[in-house]
């Protein structure tokens, strides 16, 4: 299911222009960080997207609806959207039933709630927790139930705002677990994101957006190697890229596995093959 | 200025302790980090520097802390306050909402306490200055980007000036900028040693560059405790849910890969990175040379 955002503007009514003449088209299966500084217009680009606002000029388009003329509810069977703040989605009296919220209004059989919301819960790591009331579990897991319902309702496209926000170590490596299990479904997913380091890691392509425009949209290491387009939106490159600028290696690396890649290519083309620093490449 | 002797802390109800034989010493002056997995005790630590834990927070307290020479646990908050200040993770929790502009709000501890007229205003303007809000003085508190409301909730506890500073992940709501402003507050702060602080943070690669020492807390117990470029690299947190920057981690695929000698030591800085690597290269072309 495609997304084709064309020629879009939309002012707040209180005067601020957010979006000025965005045109942004969004294949099935990509995964799409879009990076920026805060006031850019990511949020507002991405609630065009479910629908929460409508474009003032140009269209959006999910498939073949036109989000003009859908509900949010309707555009909810294609997109899901967990929020970076998981308390403005949460309100049921446990995990169990907040999971199964949106499956349930989807008409999702109970067989299929059921089977969607075990695997969603299982999917964030808490399947032991159903029954729990969501504010009896620190914040940090709330961000996992709001995905969970979100994830539950099986979209053919993902919208994850801020999802790292308040995550430590595990929680971040269960994220990039899931980010890679949409993308293997062939799932769209697309992140806002300041965590420019987990963007690099993770998603393909990265939009960056900067006073309500966008300013560069790519590949992942191609935008990221610019670094004046970033600096122009007051990005921070994340560190392997400045690490392998700071080092004069070619290109952003998104892993630490491609970094010490170039690496080990830039040592292999000064080194004789011969002496001790060769390596197996 | 911190002394912390075999502190054990369980919350009302709670299975296990959230502190478990705590021992700790700061001097003053130092710029502490405090890192950990979520639910590892940080802010617990934090709350029992700043006399939350017991007064607030009720549960079985074992041990003793003092800062400032001050028993906190038998000290009342109100006598406390003017020693140690804390600065939440949520701005909005801080700022009192009873004032209408950020001078305001940063007087409004001192008009709590009766501080003279005069000595207040020339208190406020200092410390205004010092958090770089000097010319957002006539604002609402409401109207500032988070990054500037973090540092209003600062300002507001420098004011008063508190010997400790304790900051409970002061960035986690916050953006790049806004990150970086208030660490450069933290930055200059530090720099005249005048105030000891403890900050418990997620963002490593910040940690690495400005505290003095990083101590590591999983379970309620401190499992390392060390300068940054200790702590930060060293390789058994991992399973305590702790990360590392991608210095570090370069550092040790490098490694593992046999391009990097076994026991060199781990950058945690973009600078340490850069000097690990360049004498990797710079290694390399030494033997072409020979």
């Amino acid at each position: 299911m495609n997304i084709r955002v064309d020629a879009v503007s939309f002012r707040y009514p209180s005067g601020v222009l957010a979006l000025r003449d965005v045109t942004l088209h969004i294949a099935q299966g990509e995964s799409v960080a879009i990076i920026g500084e805060n006031g850019a217009g990511k949020t507002t680009l991405a609630k065009h997207l479910n629908g929460l606002l409508k474009p003032e000029r140009g269209s959006v388009h999910i498939g073949d609806w036109d989000t003009r003329e859908h509900t949010v509810a309707q555009l909810a069977r294609r997109v899901g959207y967990a929020f970076q703040n998981p308390d403005d989605q949460l309100f049921e009296d446990n995990v169990w039933e907040e999971v199964a919220f949106g499956p349930r209004n989807l008409g999702q059989s109970e067989a299929e709630v059921q089977a969607h919301v075990t695997a969603a819960l299982e999917q964030v790591g808490l399947e032991g927790m159903a029954q729990l009331h969501p504010y009896d579990l620190p914040a940090s897991q709330r961000k996992f139930v709001a995905l969970a319902a979100v994830l539950a309702m099986r979209t053919p496209i993902v919208i994850l705002d801020e999802p790292t926000t308040g995550q430590d170590a595990r929680g971040l490596a269960r994220l990039a677990a899931i980010v890679e299990a949409l993308k293997a479904e062939g799932r769209t997913v697309i992140t806002i994101s300041h965590d420019i380091d987990f963007c690099a890691e993770h998603f393909e392509r990265v939009v960056v957006m900067a006073g309500g425009m966008i300013l560069a949209d790519g590949p992942t290491s191609a935008v990221l190697a610019q670094s004046e387009v970033l600096a122009r939106a007051d990005v921070e490159p994340p560190q392997l890229s400045r690490l392998a600028l700071a080092l004069g290696l070619p290109g952003a690396p998104r892993t630490v596995e491609a970094f010490v890649a170039a690496l080990a290519e830039r040592a292999m083309s000064t080194v004789n093959r011969d002496t001790r620093m060769t390596f197996d490449v | 200025m911190i002394h912390i002797e075999n502190l054990t802390y369980t919350y009302p109800r709670a299975p296990r302790p959230a502190l478990d034989h705590i021992s700790l010493d700061i001097p003053q002056g130092q710029f502490c980090a405090v890192i950990g997995a979520n639910g590892a005790g940080k802010t617990t630590l934090c709350y029992a520097l700043t006399g939350f834990i017991p007064n607030f927070y009720r549960g079985k307290l074992e041990g003793r802390v003092q800062v400032a020479g001050r028993d906190v646990l038998t000290t009342p908050l109100s006598e406390l306050a003017g020693e140690i200040g804390l600065v939440f993770d949520n701005p909005f929790n801080q700022i009192t909402g009873a004032r209408f502009s950020v001078r305001e709000e940063v007087a409004f501890g001192l008009e709590n306490l009766g501080v003279p007229r005069e000595e207040m205003l020339a208190r406020v303007e200092e410390v205004l200055a010092r958090t770089g809000l000097a010319e957002l003085a006539e604002r609402s508190p409401f109207t500032l980007s988070g990054g500037q409301q973090q540092r209003l909730a600062i300002a507001s506890v420098l004011v008063m000036r508190p010997q400790v500073l304790v900051l409970d992940e002061p960035t986690s709501q916050l953006d790049p900028v806004g990150t970086k402003e208030v660490f450069s507050v933290l930055r200059d702060l530090a720099a005249t040693r005048e105030t000891t602080i403890v900050l418990t943070e997620h963002k490593l690669e910040w940690v690495a560059v400005f505290a003095d020492r990083v101590i590591a807390l999983a379970e309620g117990r401190i499992v390392a405790d060390g300068p940054p470029h200790q702590v930060l690299a060293a390789p058994d947190l991992e399973r305590y849910g702790i990360g590392q920057t991608r210095y570090t981690q370069a550092a040790r695929h490098a490694q593992a890969r046999g391009l990097a000698a076994p026991d060199k030591p781990l950058p945690v800085t973009l600078e340490q990175a850069v000097a690990f690597f360049t004498s990797l290269m710079s290694v390399a072309e030494g033997d072409v040379m020979r």
